[in-house]
C-alpha cells in the first residue's frame, strides 16, 4: 500500500485564499450595482489584486486574480458564459501589464499609476475580444471613450484606496 | 480624510499617468464622437473621378466638360467651384463648400465637386 499524498497548505496558500475570498466578495457586491453599459464598473477586487501585487509580488497576485474570476462567475452563474470570457480575458492582459508595470521605479510611480495602467489593460484586452468575437464590427470603438472615461476614473479611485491602505499598514 | 491627504498618496508619475489617461479618453472621445472635417476635395466629370485634391494646401484644378471648363479653388479647409460656364451658375453661388459629405453640381457642364472626412455620410446619393 502507497502512503497516502498529504498536501499541506502553507502561509502564502492561506494568503492566497484569503485575499482571493475578499476579492470575490467584491466582485459579488459589485454585481448588485446597475450598470448602464456591461464593462463600465468600478471594479473594486483590482484593490485586492493590486495590494497583493505590491506586498506579496506578481505571481500570488496572479492566483488572487484568477481565482477571482473563476470563482465569482460560477456564484454569478456566469460560468463560461460571454461575461467570463470578457472577465478573463480583461484579467489575463492586466497581469501581462503588471508584470512589466511592477519594475517602474516606485519612488515615480506609486499604486495609481499602476491602477489606471491595470485599468486600462483590462479595458483594452476586453474591447479586443469583444471585437474579434461577440461583435465584430468596427462600430463597436464608438463606446471606447466610455470605457477610457471609466477606466481613468476607477483606475484613479481604486488606485488611492489601495495606496491608503498600504499606507495604513505601514503605520 | 481630507482632499490633500488623498493627494499626498499621488507620486509624481502617477500625476503624469493619470493626466495621459484624462488626455487619451479627451482625444479619443473628440476622434471618435467629435465633428468629421473634410480631408479631401473629389473632383467628378460625367460621372468618372478626375481628381482628388488634400484640402489641407491651396490649389485649383480646371476640368473640361461639355460646356467649357470649369474651375475649382481649394484652401485649407474648404472649397469651391470659382467659375462654371452653365447658364444658372447654382454651383458657383453655393461659395465655400466647408463640411464634410457637402457638394457642389454643376449639372449642365457634367462636373461636380464634394469633400470628404474620414467616414462617409452616405452610402450613396443620386440626384
Amino acid at each position: 500500500m502507497t502512503e497516502p499524498v498529504l498536501i499541506r497548505a502553507d502561509a502564502s496558500d492561506h494568503r492566497v485564499a484569503r485575499y482571493a475570498a475578499a476579492a470575490i466578495v467584491l466582485s459579488i457586491a459589485e454585481a448588485a450595482i446597475p450598470t448602464p453599459l456591461p464593462g463600465v464598473k468600478p471594479g473594486l477586487a483590482n484593490i485586492i489584486v493590486l495590494l497583493v501585487l505590491l506586498r506579496h509580488g506578481w505571481s500570488e497576485a496572479a492566483w488572487v486574480a484568477l481565482l477571482r474570476v473563476f470563482a465569482a462567475s460560477l456564484l454569478l452563474g456566469q460560468l463560461f458564459a460571454p461575461g467570463f470570457f470578457l472577465s478573463l480575458t480583461g484579467t489575463l492582459t492586466t497581469l501581462a501589464l503588471l508584470a512589466a508595470a511592477v519594475h517602474l521605479p516606485r519612488r515615480w510611480f506609486g499604486p495609481v499609476s499602476l491602477s489606471v495602467l491595470a485599468a486600462f489593460a483590462h479595458i483594452g484586452g476586453q474591447m479586443l475580444l469583444a471585437r474579434v468575437w461577440l461583435v465584430p464590427h468596427e462600430g463597436l470603438w464608438g463606446l471606447w471613450p466610455v470605457f477610457s472615461a471609466t477606466a481613468t476614473l476607477f483606475g484613479t479611485i481604486n488606485g488611492l484606496i489601495t495606496a491608503k491602505l498600504l499606507q495604513d499598514q505601514r503605520q | 480624510m481630507h482632499l490633500r491627504q488623498w493627494l499626498l498618496l499621488l507620486r509624481p508619475g502617477d500625476y503624469a499617468v493619470v493626466l495621459a489617461a484624462i488626455a487619451a479618453t479627451l482625444a479619443a472621445g473628440l476622434s471618435l464622437w467629435g465633428p468629421d472635417l473634410p480631408t479631401t476635395a473629389v473632383i467628378r466629370a460625367a460621372g468618372q473621378t478626375v481628381a482628388s485634391l488634400p484640402l489641407d494646401r491651396p490649389g485649383v484644378f480646371d476640368v473640361k466638360g461639355p460646356l467649357g471648363t470649369t474651375h475649382i479653388e481649394v484652401q485649407p479647409g474648404r472649397a469651391r467651384v470659382a467659375s462654371d460656364p452653365g447658364p444658372r451658375q447654382y454651383c458657383v453661388k453655393q461659395g465655400w463648400l466647408t463640411r464634410s459629405g457637402a457638394a457642389a453640381i454643376c449639372a449642365p457642364n457634367e462636373v461636380s465637386l464634394q469633400l470628404q472626412g474620414r467616414r462617409e455620410a452616405y452610402d450613396s446619393m443620386s440626384y
